[in-house]
């Protein structure tokens, strides 16, 4: 079986699981925490086309989560328009946003990229505080209407699953596709080495900017849905703290897997959800895991799966043939 | 009150938050230039400095001076717990995988701070008396008159090290080719431990002055790391007068603009000038062509 052939394969089976899963979780709390790992998995998966294909980091990716919150949350609870019109306006305005400051900020390399990214996290932050006459400020921003389509409302659990793991999927999609293309190869010769990447003809600025735009548009759009199906929202949830989360997410699952990030927005959204004593004990967790994972397993969840596996076949194969020459 | 008593005033604020910046400045560049790593978790360590000054006076009702010593030899130790346990293993890491490594150290070290002394705020007891002191119609409190001797001190102190000590002068070798100074004979993984030792100090000795003035918690760090690199950076990296210069710049800028502008965005304003700085000149205002590292 061909490389791209194994792929449709694998993100079909995926997929296919994830839209029979609620038959099994039918009015279970589960089902409720997995509309939530469907929009981690947009984040982090939109965090790891930066990072784990381009190779350049951001520290403040909750702001354009924050920012397509916002602008849902800001234009639906004042003017009576179509919010599926707002999610798009949102993304637009996060991709253009994006891509304005994408020019100077992705000049920055290494830690000078993750200071920039904090410092336009932290502006966008204190940003959603203080524009109190829009925002709510920090006591949040209330009354966010659900989406509906004709008479079909999302305001339970199932069908906010479907919405948000259909454009979950989406992306999903878009990442693999996009992996396989010559702008995913460009984007990986980047991470390998700028400069040989540009000798190579590779317009690594331009892409650079791009990959960022995407990224911020489908952080954007994330935001959108999570502010219509929690119908609050405060600036608490849009901090530092949620982009080192996201960033946790990424490093988690590995580098430039799509699968990766998915496992690693599942573990991050479920761990506070079964262990009760991590309420008070997250922080400290995630930043273990972001030391060790880095240090002992740098490929994450997913290769430290693939690599045991490996080395335990190689080890029985080994066996075999002792065994054999015995 | 009239307008230039108020602008003194904002000025006296300004600098003496400018030379905590200039502080924790000295503890980016010093790593840095040792390593060229940036140490996310430098904040961190003025958070540790300030909340350790606080359990030893207030829980263990130490006297201050005990308090203040075993509070920077603590985050010291926590420094070199840092680099041999996070940093030395990690010598030849891409630069992302660093990043990372000193993120995940930051938060677990305010993480842990949160489990150990909860959410709450504190104040550390002035050192000297809360008696306000006039000059010129603006007030001083006497902890101010504290920022500018230690940051004085200090930076009298680094600059005989540096220039006349032989460690200094080791150090100052390997931040301009750590293999040439590997090949005369330098150790230098201890000159990088040393780094260490000294950023944590002096962060931590930052932390501690600036907290009867401002209070603190387990989440100061961020901010006030952040404030710092700005700081350095607008120094252009350097643990010289030029990081000096840039903490007082950005603390006065601050204090004028949370002043004049809005007192809201107070902190918006330092970011805002930590990204244009990026942006236009990120190797640093007063940079002509290669400055003193230390």
């Amino acid at each position: 079986m061909t490389g791209k052939k194994r792929q449709i394969l694998i993100f079909l089976i995926f997929a296919a699981s994830v839209l029979f899963a609620p038959l099994f979780l039918k009015g279970n709390y589960l089902l409720n925490v997995f509309v939530f790992v469907g929009i981690n998995t947009m984040l982090a998966i939109a965090l790891n086309l930066l990072l784990g294909y381009a190779g350049q980091i951001s520290l403040g990716h909750a702001a354009f989560f924050g920012l397509g919150a916002y602008i849902s949350g800001i234009i639906t609870t004042r003017f009576p328009v179509d919010p599926f019109f707002v999610i798009i306006l949102a993304a637009v305005f996060a991709g253009a946003l994006a891509f304005v400051i994408g020019f100077p900020i992705l000049k920055l390399k290494g830690h000078y990229l993750a200071m920039a990214t904090l410092g336009f996290g932290i502006i966008m932050y204190i940003v959603f505080n203080e524009t109190v006459e829009f925002t709510g400020g920090p006591s949040g921003l209330s009354g966010i209407p659900n989406l509906h389509i004709g008479s079909l409302i999302f305001d339970n659990d199932l069908n906010n699953y479907y919405l948000v793991w259909l454009f979950a999927l989406a992306v999903m999609l878009l990442s693999i596709n996009l992996s396989q293309s010559r702008i995913g190869r460009a984007l990986r010769a980047i991470n390998d080495s700028e400069v040989a990447a540009r000798v190579m003809g590779v317009n690594a600025r331009i892409l650079k900017v791009q990959i960022f735009t995407v990224s911020a548009i489908i952080s954007a759009i994330a935001g959108s849905l999570y502010a219509h199906i929690m119908t609050f929202i405060a600036p608490s949830s849009f901090g530092f703290n949620f982009s080192v989360e996201l960033l946790t997410m990424v490093v988690i699952g590995g580098l430039g897997s799509i699968y990766g990030s998915f496992l690693g927005a599942a573990i991050l959204t479920m761990l506070p959800e079964f262990l009760r004593v991590f309420q008070d004990f997250d922080i400290v967790i995630y930043g273990l895991m972001l030391i060790l994972m880095t240090m002992f397993m740098p490929g994450g969840l997913i290769s430290g799966i693939q690599k045991m596996a490996e080395f335990a076949a190689a080890k029985m194969k080994k066996k075999r043939d002792s065994d054999a020459q015995a | 009150m009239d307008i230039s008593r108020q602008l003194f005033q904002y000025i006296l604020s300004g600098l003496s938050n400018g030379a905590i910046y200039a502080l924790i400045g000295f503890g980016f560049a010093m790593i840095y230039n040792a390593t060229g790593i940036i140490n996310f978790a430098q904040g961190e360590f003025v958070m540790l400095g300030g909340m350790l000054a606080v359990f030893f006076l207030t829980v263990l009702h130490l006297p201050i001076v005990p308090a203040i010593v075993l509070a920077i030899l603590i985050s010291t130790i926590v420094g070199v717990c840092f680099e041999r346990l996070a940093i030395r293993p990690l010598q030849n890491a891409k630069p992302l995988s660093l990043i990372i490594i000193t993120i995940g150290a930051s938060i677990f070290i305010r993480g842990a701070a949160m489990l150990i002394w909860g959410k709450d705020t504190h104040a550390l007891p002035a050192f000297s008396s809360n008696e306000p002191l006039y000059i010129a119609g603006a007030t001083i409190l006497p902890q101010h008159l504290w920022i500018f001797a230690v940051t004085v001190l200090i930076i009298i102190f680094s600059r005989i090290f540096f220039n006349y000590s032989v460690t200094g002068k080791a150090m100052r070798a390997c931040a301009y080719n750590s293999q040439a100074a590997g090949l005369v004979g330098i150790n230098v993984k201890n000159m990088v431990l040393l780094s260490f030792v000294i950023s944590s100090a002096i962060g931590s000795m930052a932390g501690i002055i600036i907290a009867p003035l401002t209070m603190t918690s387990y989440d100061v760090g961020v901010m006030l790391g952040l404030k710092g690199f700005c700081a350095v950076i607008i120094g252009g990296m350097s643990s010289g007068l030029s990081t000096v210069m840039g903490g007082l710049l950005l603390g006065l800028l601050e204090s004028l603009g949370a002043g004049f502008i809005s007192a809201s965005y107070k902190d918006a304003i330092a970011f805002i000038i930590l990204l244009l700085i990026l942006f236009v000149r990120p190797e640093g205002l007063f940079k002509k062509k290669e400055t003193e590292r230390f």
